[in-house]
């Protein structure tokens, strides 16, 4: 840990550093949101509608980031639209994450058809664009949050399954994984102890750089009306509801849009640095 | 020939800085053989790659010190320099025949090379010469195995083409790191007979790095035991072998296993670990583990003195006197 | 007369290698009909040279790998045609000890719980108190201080992570002990050290072992009876004296005129005897046969 902060501090961590503090504050704001004396993101006042950013807090009923056209307050309607995001993008990681390593340990460690099988599923999966699955699973489901977070979960369970697929081959054959053969520990004993914790890392590095996908997937999904429905706010719904207003109330697109590039480029700035930091210790000694 | 005189290198890693080589000097005379005897840690491979400009300088460094060749000092020559003298007038042979050679050029091509750019022969020239050089080395079919790749030789052959490449030019002096090392045993002898027959014939000066007392009793005319970045003993092989000074010397002999075992017998073990470079206690610094250490050994680390009582040219580095503890043991 | 603790009969492993887009697959017979005893307590050494299919052996032996052909019989039991359950407690008498010390140790376990997980996996040892004490035990066993239980591989050197290798072989008390190629990756002075060690082992548990090396004077040193191993076949065998003094094979004696002798005045005269192993071949009527004493050599019909 002591390593990790340090190498964050210094040198080319900078970059990593700034990903991290933004995100911090976006936590920091997502937990503690609720907690300001802000409006409530969805209760409309149809006589305040779209007032402009007064960029301060003083003053009856003051907006500082304005108003949409329904009244509501942007700035408690970003917000909450971040608690929706983390929410979302952070469900789909981990689970897209658990069952993407779970089944490439399986893969990786069993071979043979089973590998074969989850290869080719895996390839199918990747044929198939994007938003025409997403399309399909939500009209066959419903765009519950649920349903979305699943969604999000089936479109990333591939890349982390090649990864740490790739990442057992390696392993597997390193000899102290023969010696626990040589013992006699039973498969599900050396995958989880023996091989599990020697791919972790390129699985975390896979995660943090697919935490900056889903997040503009979900924004994506909310855009075309599949994601977060009304009248809970989401980033990517506040984008596709501020579209039609760009020219008369720009800070209804604006400011989401802001937040949305801030927190990808936080995760991406942290992602690349946390791969590069992870990299040599990759290679173990 | 070759004249070290002070050289010190040193290595970072992690934030910490070691000197792993302080201030190492000999030399080399022309036509001698000279076996360097260490194991990990010792500096032998270190200094080698120094000498050539070769030590990846973020983390090694060469902190100081001069290597005179044929009049010019290695350390200071601009790498466009070094270039020339590498493959011409010095030669070298790493150990790993697997790597040292490119997968994509064929063999005849990786031979040539040197002869083009120190030689400046042409191609049809130069591969003409990378045959007899084949032949030379001991492989048959020469004219034919020019066009294939190194994949297509097995490893004792990969060697052979790597010491072709290397004395291609016929250098004056020639380094070899541990070059029989990652080969099979019937391999490594007829590497070795290869050598020596090579040696007479071009007169070539050798530097033959190893960790093999075997090896070095065969092929060297003097023996250098490294330990740690500096030289414990120096000395004619015959001499060092017969009657070794240095309690390190002396203990890597002991190590040995001779013949059978004899019941209840026990090899002799150097009781320790390898030297930490970054580290290092003070004074010798095979002191921890050497049970002929006195107080001064712990503190001031000896110089390397002439022993007066064998052949010439016998040194070490040492403050206590071996044969008389030895004597008194028995 | 005692009964052999391990006996390997015509054991054989082929690997086919895919072939190319251009050519046939390579068929290379790692181990051709590999047949040899272990007396219990007694030390075997295998040894041959890159190729010779003596790892392979161990392997197979251990059980790493299926034999496409042959038997190894522990203690009267045929191991090959049981299923992997039916191994497991011939598991704890049989262990292995690997040559690299640096693959050899999970690099993410403290090698306390290196060492402890044979005990746990066959459930022996009593509570975890317990196991850590007979863990502590080991550990000074093998020559290391308790104290390290708690540190990660990395932390050691190539000695100790050796050392380490051996503690967790010998947890389970095993009475036969494969070693492939333990002191290889090692220094010079470290491998008296773990000669050493397994010497003490031995007396001190009885220990049966398979030294498959190819350092052919610390073969000599160690060993009871040695085999020499060439593409996959024994060429001889028999008592170390017998072998090494008197070879009567053409390989064993080319790879004894090989070896270096630390000894200027008797290395500098010698003359290796040449031998081609490329262009050697097998006699279809070659056979290991007793030339008296016990000492095998392959050769063809001698009448």
């Amino acid at each position: 840990m002591s390593d990790f902060l340090r190498a964050l501090t210094r040198g080319s961590g900078w970059l990593g550093l700034i990903g991290l503090l933004l995100i911090a504050l976006l936590l920091l704001v997502a937990a503690f949101g609720p907690f300001f004396d802000l409006p409530d993101p969805t209760r409309t006042n149809l006589r305040a509608r779209m007032v402009a950013p007064t960029l301060s807090w003083v003053g009856f009923g003051a907006h500082p980031l304005g108003t949409d056209q329904l009244g509501r307050d942007i700035l408690s309607r970003i917000v909450a639209g971040s608690r929706v995001t983390l929410v979302v993008a952070g469900a789909a990681v981990v689970l897209g994450g658990i069952v993407g390593t779970l089944l490439g340990l399986i893969a990786g460690y069993f071979g043979g058809w089973l590998d074969r099988l989850l290869m080719r599923l895996a390839d199918i999966q990747l044929a198939v664009p994007l938003m025409l699955l997403a399309l399909m699973v939500i009209a066959a489901l419903g765009p519950s949050l649920q349903n979305l977070v699943m969604v999000l979960a089936l479109v990333s369970w591939v890349r982390y399954a090649r990864i740490v697929r790739g990442q057992v081959l390696a392993v597997r054959e390193r000899e102290f994984v023969q010696s626990a053969r040589a013992i006699g520990a039973s498969s599900a004993r050396i995958i989880l102890r023996h091989i599990l914790p020697n791919v972790l890392t390129p699985a975390i590095v896979v995660a943090t750089l697919e935490l900056a996908r889903v997040i503009v997937l979900e924004a994506g999904l909310s855009f075309l009306g599949l994601g977060v429905q009304p009248p809970f706010a989401s980033w990517g719904r506040m984008l596709a509801e501020g579209r039609t207003y760009i020219a008369s109330a720009w800070w209804i697109i604006t400011f989401p849009g802001i937040a949305l590039m801030l927190t990808v480029l936080a995760v991406n700035l942290l992602g690349d640095w946390l791969r590069d930091y992870l990299d040599p210790r990759l290679q173990v000694r | 020939m070759l004249d070290i005189r002070d050289l010190s290198v040193g290595f970072s890693r992690d934030g910490r800085f070691a000197r792993v080589i302080d201030g190492l000097s000999y030399a080399v005379a022309k036509g001698e053989t000279l076996g360097i005897v260490g194991e990990s840690g010792s500096g032998k491979s270190v200094h080698a790659l120094a000498l050539l400009g070769l030590l990846p300088q973020p983390p090694g460094k060469v902190l100081g010190g001069r290597a005179v060749f044929d009049g010019e000092d290695l350390l200071a020559l601009p790498e466009s320099r070094l270039r020339d003298l590498r493959g011409a007038r010095i030669g070298v042979v790493f150990q790993d025949p697997m790597t040292a050679l490119n997968p994509v050029l064929t063999i005849g091509r990786q031979i040539a090379e040197p002869l083009i750019r120190h030689k400046g022969m042409s191609m049809r020239q130069a591969l003409d010469r990378a045959a007899d050089l084949l032949a030379l080395v001991g492989i048959r079919d020469g004219g034919r195995r020019l066009s294939q790749f190194p994949h297509e030789f097995s490893g004792g052959m990969r060697q052979r083409v790597m010491i072709a490449i290397a004395i291609s030019c016929e250098p004056a002096l020639l380094i070899a790191d541990e070059p029989t090392t990652a080969l099979d045993v019937t391999v490594q002898g007829q590497i070795l007979d290869l050598m020596a027959g090579l040696r007479e014939r071009l007169g070539m000066t050798m530097i033959w790095i190893t960790h093999d007392m075997g090896v070095v009793a065969g092929i060297a005319d003097t023996i250098q035991v490294m330990y740690a970045g500096r030289i414990m003993e120096r000395g004619p092989v015959g001499a060092v072998f017969a009657s070794p000074r240095s309690a390190y010397t002396w203990g890597l002999l002991q190590s040995l296993p001779h013949g059978a075992r004899p019941p209840g017998g026990r090899l002799h073990q150097i009781p320790g670990q390898p030297p930490d470079m970054f580290a290092l206690p003070p004074g010798d610094p095979f002191a921890p583990r050497n049970p002929f250490a006195t107080d001064r050994c712990r503190v001031e680390a000896p110089p390397l003195r002439a022993v007066t009582d064998s052949a010439p040219g016998h040194s070490v580095a040492a403050w206590y006197d071996l044969p008389a503890l030895l004597g008194r043991a028995a | 007369m005692t009964p052999p603790l391990l006996q390997v009969r015509d054991l054989r492993r082929t690997y086919r290698a895919r072939g190319g887009l251009f050519g046939g697959g390579l068929v290379t017979r790692a181990v051709d009909g590999v047949s040899f005893d272990v007396m219990p307590g007694e030390t075997l050494g295998l040894v041959g040279e890159s190729g010779s299919g003596k790892s392979t052996t161990g392997r197979l032996v251990m059980g790493l790998e299926q034999p496409d052909a042959g038997q190894v019989v522990f203690d009267g039991t045929e191991l090959t045609s049981l299923s992997a359950t039916a191994k497991r407690p011939f598991r704890r008498r049989m262990q292995i000890v690997f040559q690299d010390p640096y693959a050899a140790l999970n690099p993410r376990m403290r090698v306390g719980d290196f060492v402890e997980e044979p005990l746990v996996v066959h459930g022996l040892g009593g509570d975890a108190a317990a196991r850590h004490d007979a863990v502590a035990a080991l550990f000074r066993t093998v020559g290391l201080d308790p104290a390290f239980m708690r540190r990660y591989p990395h932390e050691f050197s190539g000695g100790q992570r050796q050392r380490i290798g051996i503690a967790r072989a010998i947890a389970l008390r095993p009475d036969f002990l494969v070693a492939d190629e333990p002191i290889t990756a090692l220094d010079v002075s470290i491998q008296a050290q773990i000669v050493n060690l397994f010497q003490d082992l031995q007396e001190s548990m009885g220990l049966a072992l398979l030294f498959i090396a190819h350092d052919l004077s610390m073969v000599r040193y160690l060993c009871t009876r040695v085999a020499v191993m060439l593409k996959g076949r024994i060429v001889e065998a028999g008592p170390v004296g017998a072998v090494f003094e008197d070879a009567r094979h053409p390989y064993t004696q080319a790879l004894l005129s090989a070896v270096p002798i630390p000894d200027p005045a008797r290395e500098r005269g010698r003359r290796r005897l040449p031998f081609d192993a490329g262009a050697f071949e097998f006699q279809p009527d070659d056979a290991l046969r007793d030339i008296g004493g016990g000492h095998l050599v392959l050769q063809g019909d001698p009448r």
